[in-house]
């Protein structure tokens, strides 16, 4: 064997230009743009769901911040409002809701006489059916309210019934009607020319922030109150405990911690803690807070030390990573004047890791506030239509809080609830961008760059 | 003494304390804080925190052992057959406390007198009436040995509450004494205040362990209770999944690990080429502009809650797949199915994929590029022969804690894949995983006494040591494998 037949025979390249890119250099290049290709298919891709996602909840949750009213003049009665003629409170209680819609119901049949508006095929209790089932209630509390509006004619403004209120928005239609069985189209027809008069109105829905909770059958009367005020009553106590626990933990553990197996032992269980799944913690929150140590179920109090079990390891994170942003140079001045350890960090370390906790502090509050899953355990997808009081008795009451009112208005039957639903998250997400938004800004002022 | 006013009179106690103390310090020097060992105002710490300390730490204690004392003394004076097991037991502690707790409530309301309370017989006064006029509506008929217990526990919840006021005031008032006079300059005030702070930093950064702790307790405990209800093998190897709250359920868990998966491959299917090559675009290709402006709206995915991306699921994936795919292909009706879960899922786990592989995309040294692209290789030969290697056992890492994020995620596969366990490969079936069980069986009404209810401890068991193992692994992987460059 020679040297040459080693070298084995010489591969015959064609001669060929640099200038023009051989059959090779063209695959390769091809491949190259593929490449890139791939890359903007997945950047668009990923972009458009977003945008298709968020584009759904408003097209579909815009609507809820719209409201079918009907207004006509309502003549209050003495006779079955008040049998015993006295305004005695507690007879005037004895009245309930059917005796008032009753008196809606013939109030609203009159003044479509008077008015000269008629409809083929729509019979009187058709026509009360208009009304929604929640106005009687808010009536007959505006009476005991005030007894002396019994036997004066007010003009009143209340609810329509979910499907008048979805058909002015459109979800309803006469074809849908046909196979409905609370409303037909001749009363759509005739809402239409309550429409044209002037009785039915749409107007901007004061109630969906401030209602609480409605039953099944009365969607356009349901309300975020009870879940706004549960959230914040849960935020507010997530971050009166989180944030000195948090901090604290960050500062033992950043500044004074020995390198042992107990710190091992913190460190390896802040990280888990990150990772583990946010119903995991509903599990602790049903068997330690609610069956071992008896607090009230569906309290806002179980939901906010949940919660603020889930944040810590967040907080914890952002906190520690601000305090190690500041340099070291700061400490050893301190210490250096004759500062202790601890004002070294209090007076001086602390101050200056200030605006990163804050901001840390505001995105774990931001992912505490759309956290769903863990609340459903200790029961705060309970149907909840009172108010919880004021703090601090208001934290043991039963509330619900606006993720899980989403979450509870979406398993229901009637798509007017969706409708409220989508509006409900609009309301979160809008939350969410402000918190963000005050993250990003607080960042941007008062970042420093050492 | 109410507990609040105690608290109230403690905090007082304590800022009398502070500034004792702090008089005295400067009182000892005439003035000149120079001569002190410490600023003075570490004496008054030191004299508020020796007000505190004892005072709380006894409060608590108390507030947790009365109790106990008091029904252990109650329930030995109650007949034999009211306190036969332990169930009975509870009942009839129970009802002793509401009836006490009612006639607190009557006396408050001023219904009845307290020395009537105390002499009160059943044969005498309708009990059961008295108390509901005041707002506390009983089950049923108040019995004799339950009235006298109930009046036991008053007085003795009575004198209890006057010791422990007694108690506490006695040793705050000492503690301030001892606050006080301990004021002295020579004493070293600040660091004995520091210690009680670092005392405070070490609890606090104990808590993680105490919720890992708490966390593994409370599951543990009732899984043992399921396996003692439910035998482990029927549990581990059963392919049914059909609890019944009438009793004889069959619950195996294997088609709720089957569906969670599946949904959990479809949506790594989806996350990871569109994560992955995002990433990429974005660490390689894209300039600094777009860059800036699209890594953070990818990022906004992250931020938005999961309930979202159910409600997202439930109304316009589910029936947009059910219409253009499982119909006409006729693999299905449902709207809810694993590849609606498992689609929605990959979307939220798209921007935690992309921001991790970014991030370690970036750490590749810049050497090994130029190397790459100096001897002749096309930009995207460089990213897959050169730059991927490199950074293969952080992505690996960042998909495998992708992975664990699908499995545990709750809200979107609660409104978006079915409730329905099934074994089956079809992916528009409506399937079921492991935390929708768990959300079903602990939602409403539940009785843990029932298998039903606690084999949600013992899915979540599963759950916790599935999600844990793999994040575990995750670290151990990237540590493991990860390059060291200079």
């Amino acid at each position: 064997m020679t040297d040459i037949s080693a070298a084995g025979p010489a591969r015959h390249r064609p001669r060929q230009s640099i200038l023009t890119a051989s059959a090779n250099m063209k695959r390769r290049n091809a491949a190259e743009v593929r490449f890139k290709l791939y890359g903007l298919i997945a950047i668009s891709l990923s972009l458009a769901m977003l945008a298709t996602m968020l584009f759904t909840i408003f097209r579909d949750g815009v609507s809820s911040f719209r409201q079918a009213t009907l207004s006509f003049p309502v003549e209050l009665s003495a006779e079955t409002l008040d049998p015993t003629g006295n305004r005695n409170p507690e007879d005037l209680r004895k009245v309930t809701t059917v005796g008032y819609q009753k008196v809606l119901s013939q109030a609203f049949v009159a003044e479509l006489q008077a008015r000269g508006i008629t409809q083929d095929g729509v019979s009187d209790k058709q026509i009360g059916d208009l009304i929604s089932r929640d106005a009687a209630g808010t009536l007959r509390a505006q009476v005991l309210a005030n007894p002396d509006l019994i036997g004066t004619t007010i003009d009143a403004t209340i609810l329509a019934a979910g499907r008048v209120d979805g058909f002015l928005k459109g979800r309803v239609t006469f074809e849908t009607a046909v196979r409905d069985n609370q409303i037909n189209p001749d009363q759509l027809r005739l809402v239409e020319q309550l429409r044209d008069a002037g009785i039915v109105q749409s107007s901007f829905n004061w109630g969906f922030f401030t209602n609480p909770d409605a039953s099944d059958q009365r969607p356009e009367a349901a309300g975020l109150g009870v879940a706004l005020l549960g959230s914040a009553y849960m935020m507010l106590m997530v971050l009166v405990m989180c944030v000195p626990v948090g901090v604290a933990a960050s500062i033992y553990l950043e500044e004074f911690a020995p390198k042992n197996r107990w710190t091992d032992a913190i460190e390896v269980n802040i990280s888990n803690l990150a990772a583990v799944p946010s119903i995991v913690f509903g599990i602790l929150g049903l068997a330690i807070f609610i069956n071992f140590a008896g607090m009230p179920q569906s309290s806002t109090l179980v939901g906010a030390l949940v919660i603020s079990l889930m944040t810590l390891p967040t907080i914890i994170i952002a906190t520690r990573a601000s305090i190690r942003a500041v340099p070291p140079s700061i400490r050893d001045a301190a210490l250096g004047v004759g500062a202790s350890k601890m004002q070294t960090v209090f007076h001086h370390v602390l101050p200056l890791a200030m605006p990163g906790i804050l901001t840390g502090t505001i995105l774990g509050l931001a992912t505490a506030l759309g956290e769903t899953a863990p609340l459903l355990l200790i029961g705060m997808v309970a149907f909840v239509d009172n108010y919880p009081s004021a703090p601090p008795e208001g934290f043991l009451d039963p509330a619900t809080a606006l993720p899980v009112q989403v979450f509870s208005w979406a398993s229901r039957a009637d798509p007017a609830f969706i409708e409220r639903s989508n509006g409900a998250i609009i309301v979160l997400l809008v939350f969410l961008v402000i918190m963000n938004v005050a993250a990003i800004l607080l960042r941007r002022r008062f970042e420093r760059r050492w | 003494m109410s507990v609040l006013m105690l608290l109230a009179a403690i905090a007082v106690l304590a800022i009398a304390a502070f500034f004792l103390a702090r008089q005295r310090a400067l009182a000892s020097t005439q003035g000149n804080p120079r001569l002190l060992h410490s600023l003075p105002g570490y004496y008054g710490w030191y004299g508020a925190i020796s007000v505190l300390a004892p005072a709380l730490a006894a409060l608590i204690l108390w507030l947790i052992v009365q109790p106990m004392v008091l029904e252990a003394r109650i329930s030995a004076t109650l007949p034999a057959d009211l306190v036969a097991d332990a169930t009975t037991a509870e009942l009839t502690m129970a009802d002793v406390r509401r009836v006490a707790g009612g006639l607190d409530t009557a006396i408050a309301s001023g219904a009845i007198s307290e020395t009537d309370a105390q002499a009160l017989v059943t044969g005498a006064t309708d009990i059961r009436a008295l108390l509901a006029k005041s707002g506390v509506a009983l089950a049923a008929e108040v019995s004799p040995e339950v009235l006298t217990a109930a009046q036991d526990y008053r007085t003795q919840a009575h004198w209890g509450a006057a010791g422990r006021t007694a108690l506490i005031l006695v040793l705050a008032v000492l503690g301030l004494f001892w606050g006080v006079t301990r004021a002295q300059p020579e004493f070293r005030a600040r660091n004995q205040v520091e210690r009680v702070i670092l005392a405070l930093l070490i609890a606090a950064s104990s808590i993680a362990v105490l919720t890992t702790v708490g966390i593994v307790w409370s599951m543990v405990s009732e899984t043992f209770d399921f396996f003692s209800k439910y035998p482990y093998q029927d549990f581990f190897f059963s392919l049914t999944w059909s609890p019944n709250f009438r009793g004889g359920s069959d619950l195996g868990i294997i088609p709720l690990i089957w569906g969670t998966l599946y949904i959990t491959l479809i949506s790594m299917l989806v996350a990871v080429p569109i994560g992955l090559f995002a990433a990429i675009y974005l660490a390689e290709y894209a300039s600094r502009r777009v860059r800036n402006w699209v890594k953070p709206l990818i990022e906004v995915i992250a931020g938005i809650p999961t309930v979202v991306f159910g409600i997202f699921a439930l109304v316009t994936v589910g029936p947009a797949l059910r219409d253009w795919f499982a119909e006409p292909m006729g693999l299905g009706n449902s709207g809810s199915s694993v590849m609606t879960a498992g689609i929605v899922i990959g979307i939220l786990n798209i921007p935690f994929i992309s921001s991790l592989s970014d991030d370690i995309i970036n750490a590749v040294p810049q050497t090994l590029r130029d190397g790459s692209l100096g001897l002749g290789a096309t930009k995207s030969e460089t990213v897959r022969q050169v730059i991927l290697p490199a950074a293969l056992p952080g992505i690996v890492g960042a998909i495998l804690m992708a992975a664990s994020r699908a499995i545990g995620e709750t809200m979107i596969v609660v409104l978006g894949a079915g409730a329905a366990a099934k074994l089956s490969l079809n992916p528009f079936d409506a399937m079921t995983t492991m935390t929708v069980k768990i959300v079903g069986q602990l939602t409403g009404d539940t009785d843990f006494a029932s298998p039903e209810t606690l084999v949600a401890f013992a899915l979540g068991m599963t759950l916790f040591v599935i999600t844990l193992g793999l994040n575990i692994f995750a670290l151990w992987i990237v540590r493991k494998y990860r390059e060291q460059y200079e």
